[in-house]
């Protein structure tokens, strides 16, 4: 196992060695938090104070800069007084892995502390509706008018210079006047989702659509088909897989707007959670409330990615029967070699009636 | 060492049997006749002349293969018998009929494998007679003849990408011809085969074409694959694009791979080697780095 098997260019890792690696990606991160906020001398910039000995305005339980304490102490010990006790901490906004991930659980399980204030549950229901609204506004328009943009040079001349422009502007400065016009309520957030979407949807679907194979469409006019039937049969049907693909990055562009979006009038949804706790200091459920959105969007990415290998089967076999052939050099040179010293292979290549052997058709098993 | 070249009869010489079928061909009716056909490109603002004026008679059910080296013209002749590509001027007239734009009496199998990604091979042989407004049953019934022709049956639920290369030419076929077109257009479609691969197609399409009414207008750039298909070739060539000459294949039919070491097939294949790699062009001065020294004695 050489240095070459785990890092040769565009060399493929086998299943054991990606899935470790997806473990490490996760675990990496990980240590070094816990490093941090376990190992007393990594950092810990104060010190708690358990014990104020012979200085005046130190209290059991206050945090206080390391320096200072030093200082102190050192006065204390000069004029002849006991010297302060305590242990070094790291700030309140510093919070270790099990103090979050036992906020996982208690934000969901702990009652808001005014009654006027959403359940957690609630805040993030609140958060979702607010992007599925934007987003299937924003889709709606966006889709259609991205897939005209592609495939007639008249609606590209006449949308896209316009939205190329429009994109640019960044879409939480419309803020203000999003809810000078639509009040403080949801109408202004979902407005700025839109806006933070609509835009990057139609180039993008656009440029998508124009990647269509000109091939396919020539050969669909000489079986017969034009005008809107090659569109809604070839076209369409030929990008619609990417456009799915375009679609789950765009929504996670629509998760990036949401923050400032619930900003906006009045502060609701997780925003509205996460304020909330810092301010009251619990900095764990901060961190909680963050990697959730972080979970509810790997989870709807990794749910609607799967979905997709369900909706476009070509798609899927395509991508697996082609693995094969990136196959880096020296990988194939063994496999060569291996087929030479071991005995002739058992497995017959299957022909069908016409006596021409296909390719096997692994990807279906 | 010398060698005596073989004594090669002429290429213009044809059997009693051969003569008496290339008059029953010319006694069918034209299908596809192209008249004073031609076609020039701008190019930044000089016009670059892709080929001369052509005309061309197709009989029902003849196999015509126009064969000719790159930049010839005969690719964008083909585009432009189909519809893809505009002329600079001239008629195509089909069954008498002048056509523009693409259409489904013009079936066109391409070099490239253009098969609909997103169809099984069942769902792409059915394209064109839904295009015809077939209803669903019909056009699966017949999709499954066209299939059993190309010996695909088996293969009906997969998708392009699981099958070899030969058999998506075979599909492409077996979907072009389920719309029954007047003429069928090839454009060099077994070029990107393997030779082995390539040989099978060309002995396949031998079969399909026997049992199908179809007129075949086949473009190539491989001198035996005219030689054994064809029953006329045109021979273009370059500079302007343009045709040379118009060969009657003296070969008999049937057709079989043992002919292609036949006199007459040599002396067929001798001429097109003389009109494609003309001295003219042979002829041309390379201005070559020199690489190496090894003179003559490379041997």
């Amino acid at each position: 196992m050489g240095l070459r098997d785990w890092l040769g260019l565009r060399h493929e890792l086998p299943q054991r060695r990606r899935l470790v690696l997806t473990v490490l990606s996760f675990v990496l991160p990980l240590a070094v938090w816990s490093i941090i906020s376990y190992v007393p001398w990594i950092w810990h910039p104060l010190i708690r104070v358990t014990d104020p000995g012979g200085v005046d305005y130190f209290m059991n339980g206050m945090e206080i800069d390391r320096a200072a304490f030093a200082r102190e102490s050192a006065n204390a010990v000069k004029a002849g007084l006991k010297a302060p006790q305590g242990y070094r901490v790291n700030p309140v906004y510093i919070q270790p892995p099990h103090a979050v991930a036992r906020a996982f659980y208690t934000a969901f399980t702990s009652p808001p502390l005014l009654p006027t204030e959403p359940w957690l549950y609630q805040s993030l229901g609140h958060s979702i509706r607010t992007i599925f609204w934007g987003f299937v506004a924003s889709s709606i328009l966006g889709v259609p008018l991205g897939i005209l943009c592609g495939t007639y040079r008249f609606f590209a001349k006449l949308q896209e210079p316009f939205i190329e422009f429009f994109r640019y502007l960044p879409a939480p400065a419309f803020g203000a006047l999003c809810v000078a016009i639509m009040g403080i309520d949801d109408p202004p957030k979902i407005a700025i989702i839109f806006i933070g979407t609509f835009f990057q949807q139609v180039l993008v679907i656009g440029n998508t659509v124009r990647k269509v194979d000109p091939a396919l469409i020539e050969a669909a006019q000489t079986l017969g088909a034009k005008g809107w039937r090659l569109l809604v049969n070839v076209v369409i049907p030929a990008t619609i897989a990417d456009i799915y693909t375009d679609m789950r990055i765009l929504l996670g562009w629509a998760w990036t707007y949401l923050i400032v979006a619930e900003i906006v009038g009045t502060m609701s949804g997780i925003t509205y959670f996460i304020y909330q706790q810092a301010r009251y200091r619990h900095y764990d459920n901060v961190y909680a409330a963050i990697g959730m959105i972080g979970v509810i969007g790997l989870t709807t990415d990794m749910t609607l990615a799967w979905l997709g290998t369900v909706l476009f089967p070509w798609k899927r076999r395509a991508r697996k029967a082609t693995r094969p052939e990136h196959k880096a050099l020296p990988a194939v040179l063994a496999d060569t070699l291996e087929k030479e010293s071991s005995p002739p292979s058992s497995a017959a290549p299957t022909t069908n009636l016409a006596g021409e052997s296909p390719r096997p058709l692994t990807a279906k098993a | 060492m010398s060698f005596t070249p073989l004594k090669l009869p002429d290429y213009h010489e044809q059997t009693v049997e051969v003569a008496a079928r290339f008059r029953r061909i010319r006694e069918r009716p034209v299908v596809l006749r192209v008249r004073d056909l031609h076609k020039t490109f701008g190019i930044n603002g000089h016009g670059h002349v892709a080929f001369e004026k052509m005309s061309l008679d197709v009989h029902r059910r003849e196999f015509i293969c126009i064969i000719g080296p790159s930049g010839c013209g005969k690719s964008t002749f083909i585009r432009i018998v189909a519809g893809l590509e505009d002329s600079s001027g001239g008629e195509i007239l089909i069954d008498g009929r002048p056509v523009s734009g693409p259409g489904p009496d013009r079936g066109m199998v391409f070099q490239g494998y253009t098969l609909f990604p997103w169809r099984t091979v069942k769902q792409n042989v059915m394209f064109g007679l839904k295009m015809r407004g077939q209803d669903t049953s019909t056009a699966d019934a017949e999709a499954r003849q066209w299939l059993d022709m190309v010996g695909l049956s088996k293969f009906e639920g997969a998708y392009p990408h699981e099958l070899s290369g030969g058999m998506k030419q075979r599909v492409a076929i077996a979907r072009a011809l389920a719309n029954e077109p007047r003429i069928l257009l090839m454009d060099e479609p077994f070029g990107a085969l393997d030779a082995l691969t390539r040989c099978k197609m060309q002995s396949y399409l031998m079969q399909i074409w026997k049992k199908v009414d179809v007129t075949v207008l086949f473009i190539t750039h491989d001198l035996e694959e005219a030689c054994y298909l064809a029953d006329r070739i045109v021979v273009m060539g370059t500079n302007p694009g343009r045709v040379l000459e118009v060969i009657e294949n003296p070969m008999p039919r049937p057709r079989s791979t043992d002919q292609l070491i036949s006199p007459e097939f040599l002396a067929l294949k001798h001429r097109l080697d003389e009109l494609i790699h003309s001295p003219s062009e042979t002829e041309e001065k390379l201005h070559l780095i020199k690489l190496t020294q090894a003179g003559d004695e490379v041997e």
